[in-house]
């Protein structure tokens, strides 16, 4: 079933820099869809498009329709405070807030006004699990999340994006900073999200594009290229321009 | 001729760091002659009566006690119109406002306020406060004009305080769920406020110091009580060293020094609360 729906979305930045040409898309739910290429090619923004994190961008012209669950999100009038909610984020970075990993996790659920401390309790240790990282941190949840390793703090991120229950998870180069085992941590963790998640991930090397990929995105310069099932377009791309970048002649 | 020249070179490293040595240490000479001369001639002053009494037999014995008090309602009075003002000033300038005209013109207000001498402040807050809106020569138009002089130092301190806070914390916070004011209040200004403070802090140093402004707007020669609303005249430590140190003849000198002593005190006091409040905030700091 289609989660997200793209429909000829174009937009250009005001400083000229990184756009998208008429993309469309159908984002399926629950699986991984990956959206891979050379930087510069348009995923990133196309991330920040599903979650209206470009909001705090200066957008010089956008157009096309974003419909999550047949809701058209790019309207002006739509609540975006709950659309952030249901379409969680993690950057490329780890970025713990200033405060302990309990209160970074919980807080999205405060904003959106839970104050129960058994209803918080029970976001913080579900969240971490989901995360692969309560069994780390559970003896310490009032340390700053800044005291933890990299790859920790990443969980933490992922964990506190899981506590708000979205039902949309995007990951923009999540494993960019981590080494190997912290990077097969965070995937591990996402083929057992996909079960109740729809995940859209930008992953960091073709590689990793490869191992974690339902479907897959090829972006060249703000257009799709092509899109299909993992398993073909990694062994069988029907694009030339596809081979020459997952074979590496280009990237 | 090899080994001459290499020594040749360390020698003038020697010569060249010891010369620039001596010249930093020449900074630091006038600011401790000025303390160590101010605490030698004033602390015989000192005493309880000196810092709890009124001034007696035309302020050349006694104390100066009303000037204590009246600085401290003048430091009160001003932080209670500049802090708020300033903040939010700050706040706009740093988490709101874009790059317009409109907020270019604020900048170059902001700037140019922190260049106006303070004397003219003074005439202008006599004109505005004193005259026009006829709050009387008083504390509050005396806290009214020194607030207009604090606030340059305490917006830009503020502002940059609040643009160190990374940019990716509020990226975050937006991205869950919260609005621009949420993350401005539970993180930005949290992680700022270290910044901020010291900020604030400095800029009541400032007026807590000056003369000129208050010189017209609320200062007073001689008051026998303490004032007892804000629409009265005070008396202030600055006014008060420059009314016994050049309108009264034969005053005992270490009364004069006594309170320029005081008026050090207070202001290096504000000074080591501001260094103490940075220093801990950037050992705590988690960015």
């Amino acid at each position: 079933m289609n989660k997200i729906i793209i429909e000829s979305l174009s937009l250009q930045y005001s400083d000229g820099t990184e756009s998208l040409r008429d993309v469309s898309l159908d984002i399926r739910q629950n699986a991984v869809t990956v959206l891979f290429g050379p930087a510069g090619g348009g995923k990133s923004t196309l991330l920040r498009c599903l979650n209206r994190l470009n909001d705090l961008t200066e957008v010089k012209s956008s157009a096309g329709r974003i419909l999550i669950d047949g809701e058209n999100i790019l309207d002006p009038q739509i609540d975006v405070i709950a659309l952030r909610r249901k379409v969680g984020m993690v950057f490329a970075r780890p970025v713990p807030l200033p405060m302990s990993i309990r209160e970074n996790i919980i807080y999205g659920l405060e904003l959106a006004g839970e104050k129960r401390r058994a209803k918080l309790d029970e976001a913080v240790e579900r969240s971490l699990k989901l995360a692969a990282l309560w069994d780390e941190v559970k003896d310490r949840l009032d340390a700053p999340a800044i005291a933890l390793s990299g790859g920790q703090q990443q969980r933490v991120c992922l964990a506190r994006v899981l506590a708000l229950q979205p039902e949309i998870i995007l990951l923009d180069e999540p494993t960019s900073g981590l080494d190997p085992i912290s990077t097969g941590k965070v995937e591990a963790a996402l083929q057992e999200l996909k079960k109740d998640y729809t995940i859209v991930l930008v992953p960091h090397s073709v590689q990793q594009a490869g191992r974690t990929a339902d479907y897959a995105a090829f972006f060249l310069q703000g257009e799709l290229v092509e899109y299909g099932e993992g398993k073909s377009i990694f062994t069988a791309p029907k694009e030339k321009k596809t081979e020459d970048y997952i074979t590496g002649r280009f990237g | 001729m090899k080994r001459l020249l290499t020594l040749n070179r360390h020698l003038t490293e020697r010569i060249g760091f010891t010369a620039i040595t001596l010249l930093a240490m020449v900074t630091v000479l006038p600011i401790v002659g000025t303390i160590i001369y101010i605490l030698i001639q004033g602390a015989p002053a000192i005493s309880l009566e000196f810092l709890t009494g009124f001034p007696r037999n035309g302020m050349r014995e006694g104390g100066i006690f009303p000037a204590i008090i009246g600085t401290l309602y003048l430091a009160l009075g001003t932080s209670i119109f500049s802090v708020p003002l300033g903040i939010a000033a700050a706040i706009y300038l740093s988490e709101y406002a874009s790059d317009t005209p409109l907020t270019r013109t604020i900048r170059i207000a902001i700037i140019n306020l922190a260049g106006i001498p303070s004397v003219v402040y003074g005439l202008f807050g006599l004109g505005l406060f004193v005259l026009f809106l006829n709050f009387g020569t008083s504390i509050l138009a005396a806290s009214l004009t020194l607030s207009i002089m604090t606030l340059p130092v305490i917006i830009s301190t503020a502002e940059e305080a609040l643009r160190a806070v990374p940019q990716s914390f509020r990226t975050v916070s937006i991205s869950l769920g919260a609005t621009r004011w949420q993350t401005i209040r539970r993180i930005v200004l949290k992680e700022a406020l270290p910044g901020i403070l010291t900020g604030v802090i400095l800029g009541l140093e400032r007026a807590v110091g000056e003369t000129a402004p208050i010189l017209f707007t609320g200062a007073a020669f001689f008051l026998p009580k303490l004032p007892g609303s804000p629409f009265d005249a005070t008396m202030a430590l600055p006014y008060h060293l420059f009314v016994i140190s050049t309108q009264v003849p034969e005053m005992p000198i270490q009364i004069q020094y006594g309170t320029a002593l005081v008026l050090l005190a207070f202001v290096l006091t504000m000074n080591l609360i501001a260094t103490v409040i940075r220093s801990r905030a950037r050992a705590r700091r988690q960015w």
